[in-house]
């Protein structure tokens, strides 16, 4: 999974409306068994503003998984091996596998997956910005792995304990198998790093590209997310945008290390005092245009799925029909 | 090594598991084009757990196959290292996915192919392709049902996924002839028992295949003499292609381990 | 043209003979042996089960949250149902 901690717009906050001051009751409920660290289940009572903030988040979480499913799909039919061809169309269809859990977990909120989908294709809905980056060479889909995939891990653990039941047992799923993804794009670079020259050419050159897109993935800094404490508040998020991020730099280090590779950042050392590594300032211009919508593949991933569900319109149709003709068909024989 | 021991002296017990080998791979390359682009998330899911049966069918065979002829080429030397003519699967793998209708089609007619090969395999003399035929047919089983149902679902469906589901058989049906020529390395396996002439399956394929697009309100196309000869290693166009994205990193990259 | 979603199925699957079926979410299928094929697909890619239900999520009869004192709170009383009530000698409390 890739969530982005993105913000709630202001426009979402929790408000008091009169039907949530007509169910003052409920809302103090509600707040209580928050506050105990219970579980809300699908038809519980809750105020409206979780349940928005929840679509949004489910969803986005979704639209990732599936967008997330093209820049490595671009690698499946060049995989150098019959291996890797295996190992990578069995991830990218658990990344379709995780977008349609969520889309699950979503629908259990009253909305549709094709209205969450129809978000998505008209730009309305955002999905995680990491996607708009290119895969340009076969160490890209490695780095994605050990990488992306580790940052996406740092940020789904904490969100199997949130409080709202169907996305938390969807995300322990989720979880379940995410590791295998990291382990097996490590284990690509690591082959390709005990092969020839150009082979750990690829693989630095990947991690030069993939490297600050990866920190991005943890969302603004703290201080620049006024809304993740309604998020806090709710149990929908854990653990802070910055903690998250450094948890995942202070874990990668020693990976690369490993490898033999080198991360892009001249200031990244071990801070003693801290007990953490510094690392440099990120290019936050660069994330907030990728978000809104200047990033290199904007628009051909979403061209992408655009073309996919507008070529699937007459196969999606054909099945409808023929249920509809075998249903009145044994209606007819009864 | 067990290796060379195992080597076959039948050339025609080599070409034969090649051709198996090689309709897997093509075939599973051709699906996995589907990965991120299906009609519906559910789908996607089903197409890729199809390419991953046949791409795991293709590993085992192609070793198998390297094994066989013992001059120490393995899966990967095999699939990635030929030339279009050293092919040996039937042109109708080869053919581009071109729209849903096309590869439910032919993973219908390719289907309902394998699930009688594969059966009649496990009867095989040759221990090793018994033992893959007896785990691939327990996949051509779900692959012949879950295509079937797509090929009545489209063909009594809209009427433009009739016209399309016909249009593709249209398109299909004559390189079925090619499955079904008859062939000395057929007659060579066969009488070694290594597994069936492929022209012996003609008429229990046809038993099988007929009622479903009979149920989908399909026209079967006449037989037409029609020729292909793509298990003979003349290919059409479209291999080349397909060839030339699959081979592309072993080829840049020559003697690297991935 | 006026579009149809596709129905929604809640999926139920049996991780291995002698549990019970466990409900792991929804698909969304036309007719009940797309459902079965597509669940299989995706929730048992890891060999998760041996055997799955699909039931059509409008076909789900569901107690309402708001009931829950009535329904499920007698019980809360009957402690006598729950093996712990019963203070056994410890030579055969593994009973």
């Amino acid at each position: 999974m890739y969530t982005q901690a993105l913000d709630i717009p202001p426009g979402e906050q929790p408000k008091r409306t009169p039907d949530a001051v007509e169910n003052a009751a409920y809302q103090a409920e509600f707040d209580a068994r928050i506050d105990a660290g219970a579980t809300i289940e699908a038809k519980d009572w809750m105020p409206e503003a979780y349940r928005k903030t929840l679509v949004r988040q489910i969803s986005q979480h979704a639209h990732s998984e599936i967008v997330g499913m093209l820049p490595e799909g671009n690698w499946i039919s060049r995989a150098p091996s019959l291996k890797r061809k295996a190992i990578l169309l069995a991830k990218v269809q658990d990344e379709g596998g995780h977008g349609l859990y969520l889309y699950a977990a979503a629908e259990t909120l009253g909305v549709s997956r094709d209205e969450l989908t129809e978000a998505l294709l008209s730009g309305k809905a955002k999905y995680s910005s990491i996607f708009n980056y290119p895969t340009l060479n076969w160490a890209d889909v490695g780095v994605i792995g050990w990488l992306v995939d580790g940052a996406a891990i740092m940020n789904q653990i904490p969100l199997c304990k949130c409080s709202y039941g169907p996305y938390a047992r969807a995300m322990v799923r989720v979880c379940k198998e995410e590791s295998f993804h990291q382990r097996q794009g490590y284990d690509a670079l690591l082959a390709m790093m005990s092969g020839t020259d150009e082979q750990r050419e690829l693989v630095q050159d990947a991690v030069n590209r993939w490297w600050w897109p990866s920190l991005m993935m943890f969302g603004p800094h703290d201080a620049d997310s006024p809304n993740s404490g309604q998020s806090m508040r709710w149990g929908i998020k854990r653990i802070s945008n910055d903690d998250l991020r450094q948890k995942f730099v202070d874990a990668t280090v020693k990976q690369a290390e490993v490898l033999g590779v080198t991360l892009p950042d001249d200031e990244l050392k071990w801070n003693e005092a801290r007990g953490h590594y510094d690392f440099a300032a990120i290019d936050w211009d660069e994330f907030w245009n990728v978000v809104n919508g200047h990033g290199q593949c904007n628009v051909d991933r979403l061209a992408m799925r655009v073309k996919a569900w507008d070529d699937g319109a007459w196969v999606r149709e054909a099945a409808v029909a023929h249920a509809e003709k075998q249903a009145a068909r044994e209606k007819a024989a009864a | 090594m067990g290796a060379t021991a195992m080597t076959s002296t039948n050339p025609a017990h080599l070409e034969y598991v090649l051709r198996l080998g090689d309709a897997a791979l093509i075939h599973g390359q051709r699906l996995s084009e589907w990965c991120g682009q299906a009609p519906v998330l559910e789908e996607d899911l089903a197409l890729a757990n199809m390419a991953l049966d046949f791409v795991g069918q293709a590993r085992m065979l192609l070793s198998h196959a390297g094994t066989l002829e013992g001059k120490g080429r393995d899966e990967d030397t095999l699939a990635f290292l030929r030339h279009e003519g050293q092919y040996r699967n039937p042109t109708l793998c080869e053919m581009p996915n071109t729209d849903f209708a096309h590869t439910m089609i032919k993973g219908f007619l390719l289907g309902s192919f394998n699930l009688l090969m594969w059966s009649r395999l496990c009867g095989s003399s040759d221990k090793a392709l018994a033992a893959i035929a007896a785990k691939s047919l327990k996949e051509a089983r779900y692959h012949a049902e879950h295509t079937g149902d797509w090929v009545i679902r489209l063909g009594d469906g809209t009427e433009e996924s009739h016209r399309r589901a016909q249009a593709a058989l249209d398109m299909l049906w004559p390189y079925t002839n090619e499955l079904f020529a008859a062939n000395p390395t057929d007659d060579a396996a066969a009488a070694a028992g290594v597994g069936p002439a492929w022209s012996d399956l003609a008429e229990d394929w046809e038993k099988a295949v007929l009622p479903v697009l009979k149920h989908a309100t399909l026209t079967v196309p006449a037989r037409t003499p029609f020729q292909t000869y793509g298990k003979f290693g003349r290919h059409s166009e479209h291999l080349g292609h397909l060839l030339a994205v699959m081979q592309h990193l072993p080829r840049s990259f020559p003697g690297a381990t991935w | 043209m006026e579009r149809k979603e596709w129905p929604l199925w809640e999926i139920f699957v049996r991780s291995k003979n002698g549990l019970d079926h466990k409900h792991c979410g929804s698909v969304h299928a036309t007719d009940a042996r797309m459902a079965l094929q597509v669940a299989r697909d995706v929730y048992t890619r890891r060999q998760e089960g041996v055997s799955i239900w699909a039931v059509k999520a409008s076909d789900i009869v569901a107690s309402d949250p708001d009931a829950k004192p009535e329904l499920f709170d007698p019980a809360e009383d009957k402690i006598y149902r729950h093996p712990t009530f019963y203070k056994l000698p410890d030579e055969v409390d593994h009973m």
